[in-house]
């Protein structure tokens, strides 16, 4: 067993936990944050994507003692109260998810996505980008809408900042 | 997952302190490779040893006529890297056909090379590019460090701190990726040096792992274009057979991948 000491969405936070954990199950079970989701566990589908020092990481493939002393954003940390972030946003308005299973996972590879590219995203690119995070229900096309329409949401909410 | 003991080292000499101490430890960069095979119960270390946030272990050096980059520096690095693009595109453009962006923030160089998978891109580049792999104990060159499936040169606790690739004259890499694991079907990397050599290396293709080409080395020796590997034929001698490919259609990719990668070089 070890103590984790970490910052998971902007609160410090300290777990004791077995060594073998990963952050993912961190998340989940010691934490209670649930919107993290583990699809494939084998690093492949991207459900449980989330960021680790603002990049955007599988989390079943991190043992939590590797991520001790790191910031930690997961899908419950990127909305301000009840005003959804711009990408979420994006994702409703655009009917970028169905099941919403892999949506967790979409929505903070997509932030990442957007954060690495700003304003020169297309279609094309947003495609490759998004190779990482597996969907079995839209045929991609709804979530590929909602992120290039979010890169424009973030744009502006940059600049008004 | 088994249970295990994790360490995060702050120096490379620490590390190897408590491989040493460990009954059977194993030394973890990226992760994307050991902790799914811990998860498959396949390893089931007694200590793992972090090397990620080792500071010495992390950088990219441009010197005169080499781009060294250290061990545990990461595939996302390597493509911010402004010098590696400007000494050896081929290894960006290689980096950039790697794995997802996800698994990119994570894997390392050192970590690849390691491991030495069948199927994994990095080994391509060193063999192809001679490049001088550095431990924590010697300097180890890339023709002698592959030995086979999952096997290296490395010694029992020895750790890479560097790859130094030598700057050639011309090199690319061209890849038909699996499109579920993204690992190599069959991946060419083709080098002029500055001498005038040509070195060319396949991986994804051989039952033994990364392998020189000689038949399609010849041949660019003799006329460095995408034409010249028209009639070579490659033995599927030792080649992987499996459910993707034959043996025959690998031979192929190799002709191909070659031929691609070439013009790629330019």
């Amino acid at each position: 067993m070890s103590t984790i000491k970490l910052t998971v969405n902007g609160k410090a936070v300290s777990a004791e936990v077995e060594d073998r954990t990963l952050l993912v199950h961190l998340l989940r079970e010691t934490l209670n944050l649930t919107g993290t989701h583990v699809g494939c566990d084998t690093s492949q589908c991207g459900t449980c994507v989330v960021h680790i020092d603002g990049k955007a990481v599988k989390s079943c493939t991190v043992l939590a003692g590797q991520a001790a002393g790191s910031n930690v954003t997961t899908i419950e940390g990127i909305s301000k109260g009840d005003e959804l972030h711009p990408m979420q946003a994006a994702f409703r308005d655009n009917h970028g998810l169905q099941c919403g299973y892999c949506t967790p996972g979409m929505i903070m590879s997509s932030i990442d996505i957007v954060n690495r590219y700003g304003g020169k995203l297309d279609e094309e690119t947003v495609r490759h980008e998004l190779e990482g995070n597996i969907c079995r229900c839209t045929g991609y096309h709804n979530i590929v809408k909602s992120v290039l329409d979010a890169a424009g949401r973030m744009k502006v909410a940059q600049a008004a900042e | 997952m088994y249970e295990t003991t994790y360490h995060r080292p702050s120096s490379v000499d620490e590390a190897a302190a408590l491989f040493a101490k460990g009954k059977e430890a194993k030394y973890l960069a990226g992760g994307h490779t050991l902790l799914p095979v811990m998860k498959q119960r396949l390893a089931s270390p007694s200590d793992v040893i972090d090397l990620g946030k080792i500071k010495d272990l992390v950088g990219i050096e441009m010197s005169g006529d080499a781009l060294t980059i250290k061990a545990a520096t990461t595939y996302f690095d390597i493509l911010q890297s402004a010098d590696a693009k400007k000494a050896i595109p081929a290894i960006v453009h290689l980096t950039s056909v790697l794995g997802d962006p996800q698994v990119r923030y994570r894997g390392t160089i050192g970590g690849s090379i390691a491991n030495n998978d069948p199927a994994a891109d990095f080994p391509a580049a060193v063999l192809a590019l001679g490049a001088t792999v550095k431990t924590n104990k010697r300097s180890i060159a890339g023709d002698g460090f592959f030995k086979g499936l999952f096997s290296t040169a490395l010694e029992d606790g020895e750790i890479i701190t560097a790859i130094s690739f030598p700057i050639p004259a011309r090199a690319g890499y061209s890849k038909m990726r699996h499109p579920a694991s993204r690992f190599a079907l069959t991946g060419v990397f083709v080098v002029k040096t500055k001498a005038g050599d040509v070195r060319v290396a396949a991986t994804g293709a051989s039952q033994n792992g990364v392998m020189r080409v000689p038949a399609v080395e010849a041949a660019l020796k003799a006329n460095w274009s995408a034409g010249a590997l028209d009639n070579v034929t490659i033995s599927t001698d030792g080649l992987l057979a499996d459910i993707h490919g034959s043996s025959a259609y690998r031979a192929n990719l190799i002709k191909v991948m070659a031929q691609r990668a070439v013009t790629a070089a330019g």
